[in-house]
């Protein structure tokens, strides 16, 4: 049976679609957005992450680290990248959870068992499981695989995507998918480039395609100050929402917050992110209104 | 019982009864100006204690006591109160009465337990839950009420009798007794009293006396006694009003303002109707079941105050005829009710003796009104002044009196939403109840389908059949406490004291079969102590301190001529209610684990490190913290010991013969108990450091749930919660959990959820910035804290500081 690489598993999820929901979150995104919540999502491959305020110093890491990669310093405990493994012994003994593994391989049949655990909460509130990341599309297979548990079983099914995929995969995952939550930056393609790391052509094109395909689609707009926030951009977006095919999209407005800079730490990575802030009160208030005029519903969250 | 201020770090007395800063207008909250000013004085008004009713008693017993039966006796005091006690109708009120002579002035009952000089000033000075008193009060009452009670209270008659392993368990804190200071109480009513007056009451036991057969029933001499006496309390409750009434007029025939003459003479008509008759309008029923309060809260200070029960159903008749002939508007009916809770808040817990700062509670008294539920036919019992409890609720914002909402599957949509916009605002209430659960809770103990869905609950968590059933907590049981003392061999480590049995050195099990075993057999060797004394305490009551006017309201105590605390009610019910589960269950599961499955480290190894509190075992201790299966994760390997002690608590207790006949129950509950017991209890094998709190009611360890609400409402409903008496979980929020209406509709699925899965009772502590702060200085016991945003989580443990400021900043500043 094919495994897929899990980070992380939310329930009590109320952010992801509609109702109360598990959100299951794959590793590994070909996008490298500047204002990424999630850093650790980022690498498809297990990582470590490394907790500094959290470290007693015990040095049980360093004693069990097989690679000899891991040595207490006056900063806590370090790891040498060039010999580290990632085999996980350290972070399973760490009596502290400084030191933890990010990411690990799980199968269907697992996951099927921990989103079943959420069934009556999805009863009472019309929820269901949510596939985020990351991008789950970068596991199309098994991400197939699991959406057909899933609907066998008459579990509501979010995928959450950033549209950077071959656009057979998406239509193949449309195919199982009840509900998108399809990411869209910004539409201008070199601003798109600069910050995520990618061009948004595809993007863009594919999200025309899933809408034509007849897919339910809410549109996800990660709302940066100083980035994407400005009446241009937002028009630009609103314009090329509003023109989709099939029924009017509903908007989430997803505003930065400089709180997630603490995760980059914990991979032991700085990140520039300089020039982006979080938006006021008042511009969420003012994006709200500019989708308005196109027409479109947007809100805050969701 | 008291609700779940326990979650949330504890409030200077300053704060209790006011909870938040006051900004809409300079007199406070309220829906006018009459309400505010009424609200203000109650809020600002600092608890006193009168020494009236002890001076009026003591003299009483003094010329009286040999005259008559005990009951006659308690009636005629009863009596000889209502007839003397200082009144006061204040400016502005629309229901009167008070307890003590002035509001927030609380009377002392030297009969149960008398308080000492020393306990006076301890009470004029502490920090916390201060009761004022002058030095002159302080004089009299050592030279009037003190000498003359020494030996003869009913604390020192149980105390003179309670065997020594009672009392080394009681002072070692395993168990606390309800009774050492108060009378028994949790007591709810039922509708009777809309439908009868105290005169109709009386020709029933008139009926009653006449029909005694004093040929062939032995007891037919002391049911008469028992029926003069409820008789006579009749009558003093009908004068206790009528003084009202003619104080009223006398204030209207000197009141200048025309508008607030007529109110005086309307509440002076009012006084004369009620409670002699049975009330016809809106305004009589609230006035009616007050006086009611009242006289059962002066007659004995039963725990919980006394509580109207299903309050909105009873007065939702009323208040329909009403509105429809246009005699009430919706507006009059709201102030009403306003005018009614600032009573209930005027009414602060009467004070114990011997009380020093750590066994220190709270003023809240906990009378709870029940809001919304099932009526006695099954139906939905929502009606248009649940609405408007609701709303008083929020716009008034006091400590008393508590409120819970109840949630059957017949509960409307918009009810609970409206509830849950209430927990919104963060102040820990409404509580949330599941009558579909506890009525089938009751059916199991024996009621009447009809009796068991009027039942509710009647203080914190606790259920009972209102208005027919005593329902008597006995105690707290510290059950992590029995674990510690099961690892030391029947020893107090904190005293040294022998005070279980020996069972045996932990060091040498060989398995967690064994270890387990070893905990069953203290645990019903302290279960059996704490019954033997409770069910002689029992006696006590029933001999010396009967309840003639409480026995008038609850159904069958005429009938049967027996008292309230006699086995009069139609249910007598005793509980025990045990505290600290998730602590007992992580404690368990830590030992399992690491000693005997993975043979990580030796039972020495934790025997010693708990004996240092874990000074130096920072590895053991953080190892046990992270890497063991904690209840309330919806893992089994953690549940399925909770249910393991569940079930054995059940076994020890449930069922056991109580001396009215009927049995022991248990229900989960632990209002702050499960402070002091932290306090009375060593570090424990879960990595709970000496002191600090055991887990509260069904509620995971403080800390140990960390896989949000849904995990931990799957955890706690793998417990049968309808083998109990009650359970209690408080779930801790972030605001920003709650801030959109999409939120506050998740939150209604979850309770909805909750309840579908056969969940009692929840609870929501919204968390404010002093709980951010002392989960900075005392991370793990709030490892369960989760900041989440849109497309972002994180635990607030594992921020650092910087981030962590910035959250306090904005949990301050409403602008998640």
């Amino acid at each position: 049976m094919q495994k897929g690489l899990i980070f992380d598993i939310k329930r009590y999820s109320i952010n992801d679609g509609p109702g109360i929901r598990i959100t299951v979150f794959f590793k590994g995104c070909p996008l490298n957005c500047r204002w990424c919540h999630n850093p650790e999502s980022i690498s498809p491959k297990i990582q470590k992450l490394f907790t500094t305020g959290k470290c007693i110093a015990c040095g049980e890491c360093c004693r069990i680290c097989p690679a000899q990669a891991c040595t207490l310093s006056a900063q806590g405990v370090v790891t040498d990248d060039s010999l580290c493994t990632l085999c996980g012994k350290c972070a399973e003994v760490c009596p502290t959870l400084a030191m933890q593994m990010s990411g690990s391989y799980r199968s269907v049949d697992e996951l099927v068992k921990v989103i079943e655990r959420e069934r009556p909460f999805f009863d009472q509130s019309g929820g269901g499981v949510t596939f985020s990341g990351g991008e789950p599309l970068l596991y199309p297979d098994f991400l197939v695989e699991i959406l057909e548990a899933c609907g066998r079983r008459q579990i509501h099914c979010a995928v959450d995507t950033s549209g950077f995929v071959s656009k057979e995969t998406l239509l193949r995952v449309a195919r199982h998918t009840d509900l998108f939550l399809y990411d869209l930056k910004m539409i201008d393609a070199e601003k798109h480039r600069r910050y995520t790391g990618v061009d948004n052509r595809l993007i863009l094109d594919n999200l025309r395609s899933l809408a034509e395909s007849g897919a339910m689609i809410q549109i996800r707009i990660p709302l940066i100050g100083g980035v994407n926030d400005d009446n241009d951009s937002l028009a630009a977006s609103a314009a090329f929402i509003a023109g989709l095919p099939g029924e009017k999209k509903t908007v989430n407005l997803l505003p930065y917050h400089d709180v997630a800079r603490g995760k980059d730490l914990k991979l032991g990575q700085v990140r520039d992110l300089k020039g982006l802030c979080e938006p006021a009160q008042m511009d969420l208030e003012r994006a709200i209104d500019l989708f308005a005029d196109f027409g479109l519903i947007a809100s805050v969250g969701g | 019982m008291e609700r779940g201020l326990h979650a949330v770090p504890q409030r200077k007395a300053s704060a209790e009864g006011n909870f938040y800063p006051i900004k809409a207008n300079a007199i406070g909250p309220g829906m006018n100006a009459r309400i505010q000013r009424l609200r203000k004085l109650s809020v600002e008004t600092e608890p006193s204690l009168s020494i009236e009713r002890a001076l009026h008693e003591t003299a009483f017993y003094k010329e009286n006591y040999g005259k008559y039966s005990i009951p006659v006796l308690r009636a005629l005091n009863f009596l000889d109160h209502c007839q003397k006690k200082t009144l006061y109708i204040g400016d502005d009120e629309l229901i009167v009465g008070e307890r003590g002579p002035r509001p927030r002035s609380v009377p002392t009952f030297p009969e149960l337990t008398c308080h000492s000089v020393d306990d006076f000033h301890v009470l004029n000075s502490r920090d916390q839950q201060r009761y004022t008193i002058s030095d002159e009060d302080i004089a009299t009452y050592a030279r009037e009420v003190i000498p003359y009670w020494q030996g003869r209270t009913v604390r020192e008659r149980i105390f003179a009798h309670v065997p020594d392993e009672w009392r080394a368990a009681y002072e070692a804190g395993v168990f606390t007794e309800f009774m050492e200071q108060r009378a028994p109480g949790h007591t709810a009513l039922d509708g009777q009293i809309y439908r009868k007056g105290m005169l109709d009451f009386k020709r029933q036991i008139a009926a009653e006396l006449a029909a005694l057969d004093y040929l062939s029933d032995v007891e037919a001499t002391d049911k008469a006694e028992e029926l003069k006496a409820m008789d006579i309390s009749c009558d003093a409750v009908i004068l206790f009003a009528e003084r009202h009434a003619e104080l009223a007029e006398a204030l209207a025939a000197s009141e200048a303002v025309l508008q607030r003459r007529a109110e005086l003479q309307k509440v002076a008509a009012v006084c004369r109707r009620v409670p002699a008759h049975a009330p016809r309008t809106f305004h009589e029923a609230i006035q009616m079941y007050w006086f009611v309060h009242l006289g059962t809260i002066t007659e004995l200070n039963g725990w919980d105050a006394m509580n109207p029960g299903h309050f909105d159903q009873h007065l939702a008749p009323f208040y329909a005829a009403e509105v429809a002939a246009g005699a009430l508007s919706r507006e009059q009916a709201k102030e009403l009710l306003c005018c009614f809770w600032i009573k209930v808040n005027n009414h602060p817990a009467p004070p114990k003796v011997g009380i020093t700062a750590r066994e220190s509670g709270t003023y809240n008294d906990f009378t709870n009104i029940n809001i919304g539920g099932i009526n006695s036919d099954g139906k939905d019992g929502v009606s248009d002044v649940s609405y408007l409890m609701l709303e008083v609720v929020e716009e008034l914002h006091i400590l008393q009196p508590g409120c819970s909402v109840h949630v059957s599957s017949k509960t409307p949509e918009r009810f609970l939403k409206a509830a849950c916009k209430v927990i919104r605002q963060g102040h820990g209430y409404p509580s949330v109840f599941n009558p579909d659960v506890y009525t089938v809770e009751l059916l199991r103990q024996g009621k009447t389908l009809k009796d068991a869905r009027e039942g509710g609950c009647s203080g914190c968590i606790e259920v009972g059949a209102f208005g027919k059933e005593a329902f008597v907590l006995t105690g707290y049981l510290n059950v992590p406490k029995i674990l510690e003392i099961t690892l030391n061999n029947g020893v107090d480590p904190l005293t040294g004291k022998q005070v279980g049995i020996e069972t045996g050195d932990a060091r040498s099990y060989t398995s967690y079969e064994q270890l387990y075993g070893a905990f069953l057999d203290q645990l019903n060797f302290f279960v059996d102590t704490k019954v033997r004394v409770s069910n002689y305490i029992d006696r006590m009551f029933a001999k010396y301190a009967p309840a003639p006017f409480l026995s008038v309201v609850i159904e069958d105590c005429i009938s049967k001529g027996r008292d309230y605390y006699d086995g009069g009610p139609r249910y007598n019910t005793n509980y025990i209610q045990c505290t600290g589960l998730g602590t007992t269950t992580d404690s368990l599961s830590a030992l399992k684990k690491h000693v005997f499955e993975e043979q990580s480290f030796s039972m020495e190894r934790f025997l010693a490190a708990i004996a240092r509190n874990f000074a130096g075992e920072e590895v053991l201790r953080q190892t046990i913290v992270n890497k063991t299966p904690f209840f309330g994760n919806d893992d089994d390997t953690a549940d399925d010991i909770a249910l393991q002690i569940f079930a054995d608590l059940l076994a020890a207790i449930d069922g056991k013969p109580n001396v009215k006949g009927e049995s022991f129950h248990l229900n989960m509950l632990s209002t702050t108990c499960h402070i002091y017991f932290g306090k009375m209890t060593g570090a424990t094998p879960n990595g709970r450091l000496a002191g600090k709190s055991i887990s509260d009611g069904t509620s995971p360890s403080h800390g140990a749930d960390t896989h949000g609400p849904s995990a931990v409402i799957r955890s706690l409903t793998k417990l049968d919660h309808t083998m109990s008496g009650g359970t209690l979980l408080n779930q801790r929020f972030l605001p920003s959990l709650l801030k959109r209406d999409e939120d506050v509709a998740r939150l209604a699925q979850l309770i909805r959820s909750y309840f579908t899965l056969g969940g009692h009772h929840i609870q929501f502590n919204v968390v404010d910035t002093a709980t951010l702060k002392a989960a900075q200085n005392a991370p793990e016991d709030y490892r369960d804290l989760l900041v989440r945003m849109a497309g972002y989580s994180d635990y607030f443990n594992d921020m650092n500081a910087d981030l962590q400021q910035e959250v306090i900043e904005r949990t301050e500043n409403e602008s998640f």
